[in-house]
């Protein structure tokens, strides 16, 4: 009796939950509307505007659409913008220079950021917290300030040269500034919590119990280290580079502040079509092929989070 | 109580020539002011399955650590087979354990997890793949090989952990609380089990537990602890016959306890007179005790009779039925007696249904002998 009684509700329940929920719909639907709105868009038109010609007039390129005649709509697509960067050896040079810069810069990261994350995560509890707001601290100031910063500290006469000179470890200042090194040395004080804050985040979710049963089965702790606590902080490390590699490639205020004339980077390519040159078209076709070489990682890095994700379930 | 009694009874096994495999020599650990563990003693031979029983907090699974290494004595030493491993880190030591979380490594295959060990000590490929299929053979997963943890039931987890510890060949294994994730059902199977491999290896085991029932169906000894003290040391059987603290009375099974003094002791029988009883009690009590000394009676509830009630019997009370549980096996039934003191017996219900059961406010005459009960000086 029961039984048919469950039965006969589980029948009526489903109806009413099929029913559409216009809560849920508008709750999903307003990021994705956003999103739309602010990214889509505006990337349409950037688009649009590489597959254009550059002209002299407001805004500086020629229209898509050419007109209506004999009501046809004559559509003007031009690839040119894109093969002038493949062709061109100051575009192609750019984009191998920014890839080397973004790759070097995530690996040293990586070297800083893990020691600091897993000393953080290992440090005793009331201390992690004032550890992580030091961490976050610079953010309280502008990201632009904090780079000029480092002007007055690498200069010829700045802070770091006075010191070693005052210490006599040299009597000559080292040039730093306007060198690719201090492009280096900004990268990696900029992005640096960017790796640290997940890296911390996966290690201290680890459970200690782990490595004390590869202890009692004979590892010694730099083993331990390298046989658990480095392949399980896989995650960490994946989204630390991801948070690194995709701005560093189009990090455009760094080495325009800190490096020289030679450090050519896509960033600062970009800026000088667009603002010097006055080449929307070229501008945009490079921000579409940054875009997409940028896709490429954050794919695999997705394959990689839904294999993971299948393994879990 | 399931108690396999095959197996050599270790109270007469330990005498003072048998060399222990473990030796804790008045081992204390703080932690801040708490003392986890607390000037405790123990020697542990070969082939015994010996078990740390408490209440959580007791201190059990700190002494199991300290005998893993993961934590160092405030003070103390412990022997391995005779030498000093106090201050010996973990990987160095000659044991190992089973977390109770089993901390099964999850980014390793089954097989990868049980060949951890030997990979450690540099194992040939070859030999290494033989021990683990032979480990795999032991436990019976030998079709999970290529299985990571999470795709594990909670009961195939355990067996994993168990035979990644036993992969290195220990001479003894520590487990920490073995079974305590496993439903109840799979716990009752387990730990026949366990107890099969101990027996079959050979290996000492040292198993951390909180349920009473547990350590009584596996140990051959058990170290009843309280606040990180030792409470009592003893075989099963004696550890539930002959309790020599109030604690270790009412820790493991149920226990009737009368409060009285000492009349008079003539031979081994001890008289005592006991209020809380309603007149004198004979107790069998082979030590020496003296005169107005107050002591403890322990009476097991099914060690008490219900008797026609004649005044022959040394040790009688009287009183009402006032509840009665029916067990199935057995009925408990709680009787008051006239001095206000409840005290528990029960019955096997051999007959499905008596002829004259035992009813509610029915009045009863029990006894109990003189060689079924204990005095508890503690």
């Amino acid at each position: 009796m029961i039984q048919q009684t469950r039965k006969a509700i589980g029948r009526i329940i489903p109806p009413s939950i099929q029913k559409h929920n216009w809560g849920r719909t508008t709750l999903i639907g307003l990021p994705w509307f956003w999103l739309a709105l602010f990214f889509l868009l505006p990337f349409l038109f950037v688009l649009k505007i590489s597959l254009s010609e550059a002209a002299l007039m407001q805004p500086p390129y020629l229209p898509f659409i050419r007109g209506i005649e004999d009501g046809l709509v004559t559509l003007v697509v031009n690839f040119s913008n894109y093969t002038l960067i493949f062709e061109d050896p100051l575009y192609v040079n750019a984009l191998l220079n920014s890839m080397q810069i973004a790759a070097i810069s995530t690996l040293l990261t990586l070297i800083i950021g893990y020691p600091m994350a897993y000393a953080i995560a290992k440090a005793p509890k009331h201390w992690r917290l004032p550890l992580l707001m030091l961490i976050i601290l610079p953010f309280w100031t502008s990201f632009l300030i904090r780079v000029y910063a480092w002007i007055g500290i690498l200069k010829n006469n700045g802070l770091f040269n006075n010191a070693l000179m005052w210490l006599g470890i040299t009597d000559q200042p080292i040039e730093i500034l306007y060198t690719p090194v201090a492009v280096y040395i900004g990268i990696i004080y900029s992005y640096l919590p960017f790796v640290i804050l997940p890296l911390y985040a996966t290690l201290i979710r680890m459970d200690n119990s782990l490595l004390e049963a590869a202890a009692d089965l004979g590892c010694k702790p730099w083993k331990q280290f390298l046989t658990i606590t480095l392949p399980l902080s896989l995650p960490g490390i994946i989204a630390g580079s991801m948070l690194v590699f995709i701005p560093v490639m189009g990090e455009f205020v760094i080495p325009d502040l800190l490096g020289g004339p030679n450090s050519l980077m896509i960033g600062k390519l970009m800026w000088t079509e667009f603002f010097s040159n006055k080449d929307w078209p070229v501008a945009s076709a490079l921000a579409v092929t940054l875009l997409i070489i940028l896709i490429i990682p954050f794919v695999l890095w997705q394959h990689y989070e839904r294999r993971q994700e299948e393994k879990r379930s | 109580m399931l108690k396999h009694d095959s197996k050599t009874p270790f109270a007469e096994l330990n005498t003072s020539e048998d060399e222990p495999i473990i030796e804790i020599q008045n081992v204390t650990k703080t932690f801040g002011d708490v003392y986890a563990v607390d000037d405790v003693s123990l020697k542990i031979y070969q082939g015994e399955f010996f078990s740390l029983l408490g209440a959580s907090g007791c201190g059990k699974t700190t002494l199991l650590r300290l005998l893993a290494g993961f934590e160092t004595p405030t003070a103390g030493r412990i022997l391995l087979d005779g030498q000093d491993v106090t201050h010996l880190p973990p990987y160095e030591r000659p044991l190992n354990i089973m977390l109770q979380s089993y901390a099964l490594f999850p980014h390793m295959s089954v097989a990868d997890n049980i060949a951890f060990g030997l990979k450690q000590e540099n194992m040939p490929k070859a030999q290494r793949i033989e021990r683990v299929n032979e480990m795999m053979q032991l436990v019976q997963i030998e079709k999970l090989a290529n299985r990571k943890p999470h795709q594990l039931s909670g009961g195939q987890k355990q067996r994993v952990a168990l035979a990644r510890s036993l992969a290195k060949h220990p001479k003894i294994l520590l487990l920490d609380e073995p079974l305590g994730a496993l439903d109840k059902k799979l716990r009752e199977e387990t730990q026949f089990e366990l107890v099969n491999i101990q027996e079959r290896l050979g290996i000492t085991f040292i198993v951390v537990t909180h349920d009473q029932e547990e350590a009584m169906t596996m140990s051959s000894r058990i170290a009843l602890l309280r606040d990180g003290r030792v409470s009592q040391v003893d075989t099963p059987r004696r550890l539930y016959e002959y309790p020599s603290t109030r604690y270790s009375a009412s820790f493991i099974g149920s226990i009737n306890l009368f409060e009285g003094t000492v009349v008079s002791q003539q031979d081994d029988q001890v008289l005592i007179d006991s209020e809380e009883a309603g007149g004198q009690l004979l107790v069998r009590h082979s030590q020496p005790l003296v005169a107005g000394m107050d002591v403890t009676v322990a009476v097991r509830p099914e060690k008490v009779r219900v008797t026609a009630g004649s005044e022959q019997e040394p040790n009688h009370v009287q009183g009402i039925i006032k509840e009665i549980a029916y067990l199935g096996d057995v009925s408990i039934y709680h009787v008051d007696l006239p001095t206000g003191k409840r005290i528990q017996f029960t019955q096997s219900n051999i007959q499905a249904l008596a002829e004259q059961p035992l009813t509610w406010e029915e009045r009863v005459c029990l006894s109990w002998q003189a060689n079924s009960c204990s005095i508890l000086v503690e």
